[in-house]
């Protein structure tokens, strides 16, 4: 077991002993504790949504969604299926503006400017908001010339390409993996191979934020644990949003985490997106205020 | 927890489902056995086969039938003679056998017609792939591929009586007479620009959106995505339409026959008239040749050059798209 992940209480002890809730809840799941992880009660935003509402035409799928995402702060968006958290995780970064009828209400704020203002170019948003998939999607190109598409199609000024390249693939733990084989097609990796690819490709435009929506849900557990390691790395230095079904994901990495539900519109009877409780991870998965939450982490919840 | 495979004979062992109990003491291994008598799937297997075959055959049938003639032709005319003399006038009196005037004419407006359609095609495709919306797509695309279907007699009409006089003569100011290269390049290539942008937007709409979403998300604009991403994910199938174009502007009749003319002259001027391969054989084949011949086999050998060309222009992309594709 890595040593900045620790369990409060193992299983056998909670259910042999005679526990509040809230230590049941925390036998469920290990919140990674670190030493930088004495976090103030409210995050320092880096990014923010105040009163967003998404549609898809006239169907609104996120309902009046308010937090900030904590600067150097890992923040996992979770909920059940449908609920939302892709359609938000993408109006981060104006990905949404690809899908025909996608729209965006209220205010999205980086730095404290609103990514959706007139003048904004959104792809100039998208690179200092990077993404990563669910599926890895490298390009059928080579391994190197993955990373540094980024670069070169942003026309940013790079002295040493090759330096950049191993900088990215170092950063994301794959370098020694892929260092003899750096011209050869990305798509011959393993599938979290190809993912911490994605993640170098993505660094390798220095974003400041990365947006990750369920990047382990097509991988095996070794792999999954190893992104996991590189998410809590790569916080030093980025603000990392996180979707994710895994909760036990969420609690291993994130510093604040954020439950989403989707409830039936009372007008339409169409399920919209709600956010429910928004707090740091420790809090959430051992007492939460809102029986929601709770009904969720502990499986209560269809 | 124990696993034992249950021994010959062994009351542990169980009946498998659906399997007469009967049938079972008989022949135990029995119902894991292949079942005979998938006729169904093997009558289509067989069609199949047929098919396939069939038009490996009549490729193959259609060599031979073009070889014996023109191996009776090059018995009488020396292959290198024909494929680099510069006169050709077979009918003449003193004849001469030269077939590069021919082939100049065939190249003029294949060039023509693909300088044309590589650029306006591949925009098409470009737009309706990557940027025209999805109702839009769903108009358009069809009615390209009607333009497909237009008889190619009623292009040459067009060349001959609308594009040289109206179009290069008086608007454009360009000097040709009634029959040039230019006209009837110029019309091939509206003609095969479907066949481009058709394929070439199939290809391109066949590339993943999750590429496209990875480009945009690097801060990539839709040009350069549709460049460095796009287009090389689907440069097989791009190739594979630009081949099938010049393939067909090779093999295309009707519109050089019009609008081309009928004198084999070396050309080296796009305005100047000129015969193609196709047009002498449209122009000679005319029934009156008897098999045997000079004239009739002389007929053949030119067909024969234009199915090798053919061939070689499907290879030679072939072996291009292997080295420089992007297979996702
Ligand atoms: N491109 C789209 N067009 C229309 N509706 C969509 C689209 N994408 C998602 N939705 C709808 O929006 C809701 C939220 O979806 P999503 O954000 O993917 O949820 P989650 O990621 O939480 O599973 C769902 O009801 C889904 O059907
Ligand atoms: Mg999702």
């Amino acid at each position: 077991m890595n040593s900045h992940y620790y369990s409060t209480r193992t299983h056998d002890v909670a259910e042999a002993g005679n526990e509040t809730a809230a230590n049941e809840l925390a036998s469920l799941v290990e919140v990674r504790q670190d030493d930088r992880r004495s976090l103030p009660s409210d995050p320092k935003p880096i990014m923010e949504c105040e009163g967003v509402d998404v549609f898809y035409d006239d169907f609104r799928a996120v309902t009046d969604v308010s937090l900030g995402f904590g600067y150097n702060e890992i923040t996992a968006l979770i909920g059940p299926s449908g609920c939302g958290k892709s359609t938000l995780l993408r109006s981060l970064n104006r990905m949404n503006d690809l899908i025909l009828g996608a729209r965006v209400e209220g205010a999205v704020t980086f730095h404290g400017q609103s990514i959706y203002a007139k003048d904004v170019d959104p792809i100039e948003v998208r690179r200092r908001i990077g993404m990563v998939f669910q599926k890895p999607n490298p390009f059928p190109k080579s391994i190197y010339d993955n990373v540094a598409y980024g670069p070169r199609v942003t026309g940013a000024k790079v002295s040493d390409m090759d330096d950049l390249v191993e900088e990215a693939l170092t950063r994301s733990a794959l370098w020694d993996e892929v260092k003899d084989k750096l011209k050869q097609s990305a798509l011959g990796l393993s599938g979290g191979q190809q993912q911490r690819l994605c993640i170098a490709r993505t660094i390798a435009i220095r974003p400041e934020v990365i947006l990750m929506d369920e990047p382990c849900s097509a991988l095996d557990p070794i792999a999954t644990s190893r992104i996991e390691d590189l998410m809590v790395e790569l916080v030093k230095d980025y603000s990392i949003i996180i979707v994710t079904h895994n909760m036990q994901q969420a609690a291993r990495v994130a510093d604040r985490t954020a439950f989403f539900t989707a409830l039936a519109d009372e007008g339409t009877g169409d399920r919209t997106g709600l956010l429910v409780e928004y707090d740091l991870t420790a809090k959430i998965f051992s007492t939460p205020a809102d029986e929601r939450t709770e009904n969720y982490i502990s499986g209560r919840f269809g | 927890m124990s696993s034992t495979i249950a021994s010959e004979g062994s009351s542990t062992r169980t009946t498998p489902q659906g399997v007469e109990p009967g049938s079972y003491e008989k022949d135990p291994a029995g119902f894991l056995r292949k079942r005979r008598g998938r006729y169904g799937e093997r009558a289509a297997m067989a069609v199949l086969i047929g098919a396939a075959g069939l038009s490996v055959l009549v490729t193959v049938g259609i060599f031979f039938a073009l070889l014996l003639p023109a191996l009776e032709f090059f018995r009488e005319i020396g292959v290198v003679e024909f494929l680099t003399g510069q006169r050709w006038a077979p009918s003449f009196s003193d004849s001469s056998f030269g077939i590069l005037p021919l082939v100049t004419g065939t190249l003029w407006t294949t060039l023509i017609g693909l300088l044309i359609a590589v650029p306006f095609g591949l925009g098409a495709a470009i737009y309706l792939a990557e940027y025209a919306p999805e109702r839009l797509r769903r108009v358009l695309k069809p009615v390209l591929e009607v333009l497909a279907g237009i008889p190619s007699v009623v292009y040459g009409y067009f060349a001959l009586f609308f594009v040289a006089p109206t179009i290069l003569n008086d608007l454009l100011s360009v000097d040709v007479g009634t029959f040039s290269v230019l006209a009837a390049g110029l019309v091939l290539g509206i003609m095969i620009i479907p066949t481009v942008a058709s394929l070439s937007e199939d290809a391109m709409s066949a590339v993943p959106r999750s590429l496209r979403e990875a480009s945009l998300a690097l801060g990539a604009n839709r040009m350069r995505t549709t460049l460095r991403v796009v287009f090389p994910a689907a440069v097989s199938g791009i190739t594979a339409s630009i081949v099938l174009a010049g393939s067909r502007a090779v093999g295309e009749t009707m519109i050089v026959a019009l609008a081309a003319g009928t004198r084999a002259q070396m050309v080296s001027n796009p305005t100047d008239a000129g015969q193609t391969m196709t047009g002498y054989i449209a122009q000679t084949a005319t029934g009156e040749s008897s098999p045997g011949t000079l004239t009739y086999n002389t007929l053949f050998a030119v067909g024969l050059l234009l199915f090798v060309v053919t061939l070689l222009l499907n290879v030679v992309a072939g072996s291009i798209v292997r080295k420089i594709r992007e297979a996702y």
